[in-house]
């Protein structure tokens, strides 16, 4: 408090932070990047360990043989398939019902807002078909689920297949303590959404869905299953889901430790891990590598059947076999002893998985990033704002801070009518809900006029809402008041720098992913923002513009680098993927983007053309 | 003026009656940092269909409020939005005169008085920016996204602070009769209030001119003679809430449940978290220790405040709704709009900047870290509980600045604007 009262250290205190404030802001940001980039470097992470008790000290030992019965049972369940066009549930539901399960089954219905054009559907009716095994040792009020997808096509078929042999030979044992559900899930995410909802008796998004007649207990944990190829090479870990929520790390780290027991190799973001961590290549390896996890979580979408219980406050992972590795091979009975091993450890689960961490990031699967890491990075860049908007204040010739002797203050300039920043601000955010809400009403509209699909339709709407929204402000302005005053745009910039700051560490607590991808392009062109800025800058460091980056980088890191049409192509499919996440599963980066952080880049715009 | 103030109350009513019908309204009533166990709608709901089946409301360990509160709603039920509605109106009526009569009657007595050297009237303020402020209050308490969080979650928070509003207007008008019995009724609500006894007191002698001085008679009368009112009307109240439920069941559930804590669901304030950690052995001791904090201070502060007795009643009530047990957003906007009133302060405010972004950035983290914690079970209620400190610490930061600053005025009225120390340089004032 010494600090707070004491005026000649204050003094000297702010009038140090207002002269050096441009060199102190460039050095936060410079070691807010490096910071960040040294998060992947070995030395700096934490070894991964296991921090629940009842899955550390017991071991289990893995008795499942029946892998070849599974590779039989995945061609009949493919020729079923063919033969029924689409999941066959009759004989699904037979088959479980023959391996002594409780078979039940949910049809549901949905339509989508607009067409999704990378998975060709629109009208999505279908059935989800999961089967109980009853806890024999328990009360029956928890319950494990292990989930596979019935994609069409000739993928997956083998992990339904294993599902099944899984549940004959469960069906034996009799050590289990919760129950466990089958679920085979038909639309991949939208069968999930909708079973998930049926279970709970929620409508969080406007499913016609059927209401299930069988249930289990509370849902302790789940795995989703997906092998996407007849030849296994390895099995990569997927964890990032919805708005970027991840599982407790304490699922990756009984994931990596079966693998390293039954000498499976495992990937995660579908690379492998290096020891050399001292070369140049080890760290760029491991650079990758997060850099993916960060970019997959910021786009806050599921990417795995997994990623939507996660809401639900299950933990959830996806195990997804790729076949990459040439020289390896994987055959069914391990991948089938590796679910009964992390499947009857969960088993032994006296509560939720909470001892680990639910924030980190992974540049291996061996090693993480815990949160009082990473979060200096993003601090760094967001205390940038706060400097500026601190500078601003005392150039403002707010007494508080200017003089400390409020005395020596000299007669003061009138401060710019609330109206003056009140307008922008509104203007902006009524922009905001245009971007938000016309898109997908405006789709009919769209269709009759232009010779273009639904899709394409609320696509472009949405770039055309997004560019007009850049022509808006400095028309209004002039038509308001004529001329803006100095003071105008140091208070709007003091408004929006406050905003955006808040906006930020709200995001970044939830995403960190997001949060920071925003801070590192929004931070530098908002701190420096004055009238005399180029335009050009402002844009090329906009929101959306971020979006189109993170597409080229995430193409470049996957080893698929692309053209620049191509990217484009992807850009557009990336922002109709966007909206639908949000329509279908509640995905929250649309709305944020299009309602707050896009109003508030749209104030700092404002600021650009106020004269 | 009338003209604006009219505009200002469509506008707020507007606000409240969109809110009341939109799908907000169920949610911000479930927010904890809106609703506490003492003021929730949901509870008094609950009361009232026990009254309806002649239980007791207070068996069970659901409904805190007053009797008088039940009997209350038992009547206009059907209209409560309206009554939620009211309740704000009310306050900002009251605050309008309050600041308007008191501060234009000072402001007279400053110019009309030549003790203040002639440097320090850019410090008196002119009436024309007196004018405006009832004008700025009333919208600081009608505008503000607390006020009308808590209004539209139908807290009685809102009723509370209406009634401790009349207290302070009649207190201004300067009739100490009703002044007793308001004071009276604000404590039976909530306890709290008993503190501004002090302040009033003090209002009333300096009123009456009557000298703070131990050993004069006229003093120890007219002290006597408040205090017996208010003491007199409590326990008339009191009485009157035994005969309408025919028990003292309220007692142990109302004032025992404000002191002792036993509720502890998460909220804005400083005592769920400590008692959810706490031995039980060293409750008792740690709830004395939390609970002096509100009544400690008005010792101090009335000695040093002696002859400002509505700062003083500002002050009160901004460390009642910081240090009290169940805290909810309301109790803070009660004492923010005061804020207007101190415009002239502003000057000599030091940390205002600070105390701003802190309670800006609160208020946007409290959901968050709510939802992290309760709905996504990622974070803990330790991160929440960080939130609720600085929260606590920007609000004590915002109150001892206003402190510090009012002080600071009265030093430069007394002794000029320019302070120069004895070699002649310029002087700073430090608060130690």
């Amino acid at each position: 408090m010494g600090l707070l009262s004491d005026p000649s250290r204050r003094k000297v205190l702010t009038g140090l932070l207002t002269r050096l404030n441009t060199p102190i802001c460039i050095v936060c940001y410079l070691a807010g990047i490096v910071w960040f980039m040294g998060l992947a470097f070995e030395p700096f992470t934490l070894r991964t360990y296991m921090s629940e008790n009842a899955m550390g000290s017991t071991m289990v030992e893995e008795r499942f043989s029946s892998g070849e019965r599974a590779l039989s049972l995945a061609k009949e369940f493919d020729a079923h398939k063919r033969k029924a066009g689409g999941m066959p549930v009759e004989w699904l539901v037979k088959a479980m019902q023959s391996r002594g399960l409780e078979v039940f089954t949910q049809s549901f219905s949905r339509k989508l807002p607009f067409p999704d054009e990378n998975k060709e559907r629109y009208m999505v009716r279908g059935t989800n078909v999961y089967g109980i095994l009853r806890a024999p040792r328990a009360p029956r009020t928890e319950a494990l689920v292990i989930t596979a997808p019935c994609s069409p096509g000739n993928t997956n078929n083998q992990a339904v297949a294993l599902l099944l042999a899984l549940a004959q030979y469960f069906r034996n044992q009799i050590y289990w303590a919760k129950d466990i559900i089958f679920l085979v899930n038909e639309h991949d995410l939208i069968g999930t959404q909708a079973w998930l909802e049926g279970y709970h008796h929620t409508n969080i998004t406007e499913y016609i869905s059927g209401s299930l007649r069988g249930r289990a207990g509370s849902i302790q944990a789940a795995l989703s299953l997906e092998l996407s190829s007849d030849v296994i090479t390895s099995l990569d870990l997927v964890l990032e889901g919805l708005n970027g929520q991840l599982p407790n790390l304490d699922l990756a780290n009984l994931f990596y430790a079966f693998c390293q027991k039954l000498g499976v190799l495992c990937t995660i973001q579908g690379k492998l891990q290096r020891n050399d961590w001292d070369t140049a290549e080890g760290y760029t390896h491991a650079a990758q590598t997060m850099m993916l996890m960060v970019l997959k979580q910021a786009c806050g979408r599921s990417w795995g059947d997994h990623g939507l219980f996660l809401r639900y406050h299950i933990e959830a992972a996806s195990v997804r076999g790729i076949n990459s590795f040439r020289h390896y091979k994987t055959d069914a009975t391990t991948i089938g002893r590796l679910l009964e091993g992390m499947v009857r450890k969960l088993n032994n689960l006296l509560e939720r998985l909470h001892q680990s961490y639910f924030f980190y990031l992974l540049p291996s699967l061996s090693r993480f990033v815990s949160i009082g890491y990473y979060m200096p990075a993003f601090g760094l860049l967001a205390v940038i704002l706060l400097l500026r908007a601190l500078d601003l204040w005392v150039h403002l010739g707010a007494p508080a801070l200017a003089a400390v002797d409020g005395v020596t203050e000299a007669e003061q300039p009138s401060s710019p009518g609330v109206l003056t920043v009140l307008t922008p601000v509104v203007i902006s955010h009524l922009t905001g809900v245009a971007l938000y809400l016309l898109p997908v009403h405006l789709q009919e509209m769209a269709v009759e006029h232009f010779p273009v699909s639904e899709t394409e339709a609320v696509v472009l709407t949405a770039i055309a809402i997004y560019t007009a929204g850049l022509a808006l402000p400095h028309n209004t302005q002039r038509l308001l008041s004529g001329e803006g005053t100095e003071q105008g745009w140091k208070v709007l910039k003091l408004t929006a720098l406050l905003y955006l700051a808040v906006l930020l560490g709200c995001t970044a607590l939830i995403n960190f992913s997001l949060g920071f991808i925003l801070a590192v392009t929004l931070v530098p062109i908002t701190a420096s923002i004055t009238p005399a800025l180029y335009a050009l800058v402002m844009v090329l460091l906009s929101p959306a513009f971020t979006i189109l980056y993170c597409v080229f980088i995430y193409q470049e890191l996957i080893e698929a680098p692309v053209s620049v049409s191509e990217g484009w192509m992807l850009f557009l499919s990336v922002i109709s993927q966007g909206i639908l996440d949000h329509a279908l599963y509640g995905s929250l980066v649309y709305p944020l983007l299009a309602l707050f952080i896009y109003p508030c880049w749209l104030m700092f715009w404002n600021i650009l053309f106020w004269n | 003026m009338a003209a604006p103030l009219t505009l200002l109350l469509i506008v707020a009513v507007t606000i409240r009656a969109v809110l009341f019908r939109s799908s907000w309204a169920e949610l911000i009533s479930e927010r904890v940092e809106v609703v506490s166990p003492l003021n929730a709608w949901k509870r008094v709901v609950e009361g009232l269909a026990l009254l309806d089946l002649g239980v007791s409301p207070y068996s069970g360990d659901v409904f805190h409020e007053t009797p008088f509160m039940i009997y209350l709603f038992h009547f206009v039920v059907d209209y409560a939005e309206i009554v939620f509605m009211v309740s704000p109106g009310l306050v900002f009526c009251l605050s309008r005169f309050l600041t308007s009569l008191y501060l234009f009657r000072k402001q007279k007595y400053a110019l009309e008085s030549d003790r203040y050297p002639a440097d320090c009237l850019e410090l008196l303020r002119s009436p024309k920016e007196m004018f405006y402020i009832p004008l700025k209050v009333a919208m600081f308490y009608l505008l503000n996204p607390f006020t009308i969080l808590s209004c539209v979650a139908k807290s009685t928070c809102g009723l509370n602070n209406a009634i401790i509003a009349l207290f302070i207007l009649c207190t201004l008008k300067g009739s100490a009769l009703l002044s007793g019995i308001l004071l009276a009724l604000a404590t039976y609500q909530s306890i709290y209030p008993l503190t501004l006894f002090a302040p009033a007191l003090l209002f009333f002698l300096q009123r009456l001119y009557i000298p703070v001085n131990l050993r004069r008679s006229s003093f120890w009368f007219f002290t006597l003679q408040y205090a017996f009112i208010y003491v007199g009307s409590l326990v008339v109240i009191t009485g009157l809430s035994f005969f309408l439920l025919g028990s003292w069941d309220f007692i142990p559930s109302v004032y025992g449940f404000i002191f002792s804590v036993p509720d502890l669901t998460p909220n804005i304030g400083l005592f769920w978290y400590f008692f959810a950690e706490m031995f039980e052995h060293f409750r008792l001791f740690f709830i004395c220790v939390f609970q002096i904090n509100v009544f400690f201070y008005t010792i101090p502060l009335s000695i040093k405040l002696k002859e400002h007795p509505v700062f003083l009643i500002f002050m009160q009530i901004a460390i009642i709704s910081i240090f009290k047990s169940y805290p909810t957003v309301g109790d803070v906007a009660l004492y923010m709009a005061f804020l207007p009133a101190w415009s002239h302060l502003y000057r000599f405010l030091r940390n205002i900047f600070l105390v701003s972004c802190v309670l800006l950035a609160c208020s946007a983290l409290f959901p968050v870290l709510w939802h992290l914690w309760i709905y996504a079970g990622s974070a803990n209620s330790n991160f929440y509980y960080a939130i609720t400190l600085l929260f606590n610490f920007g609000q004590i930061l915002l109150v001892s600045d206003y402190f510090y600053a009012y002080l600071r005025r009265e030093h430069h009225l007394t002794h000029g604007l320019y302070l120069k120390k004895k070699d002649g340089t310029e002087a700073t004032l430090v608060l130690k």
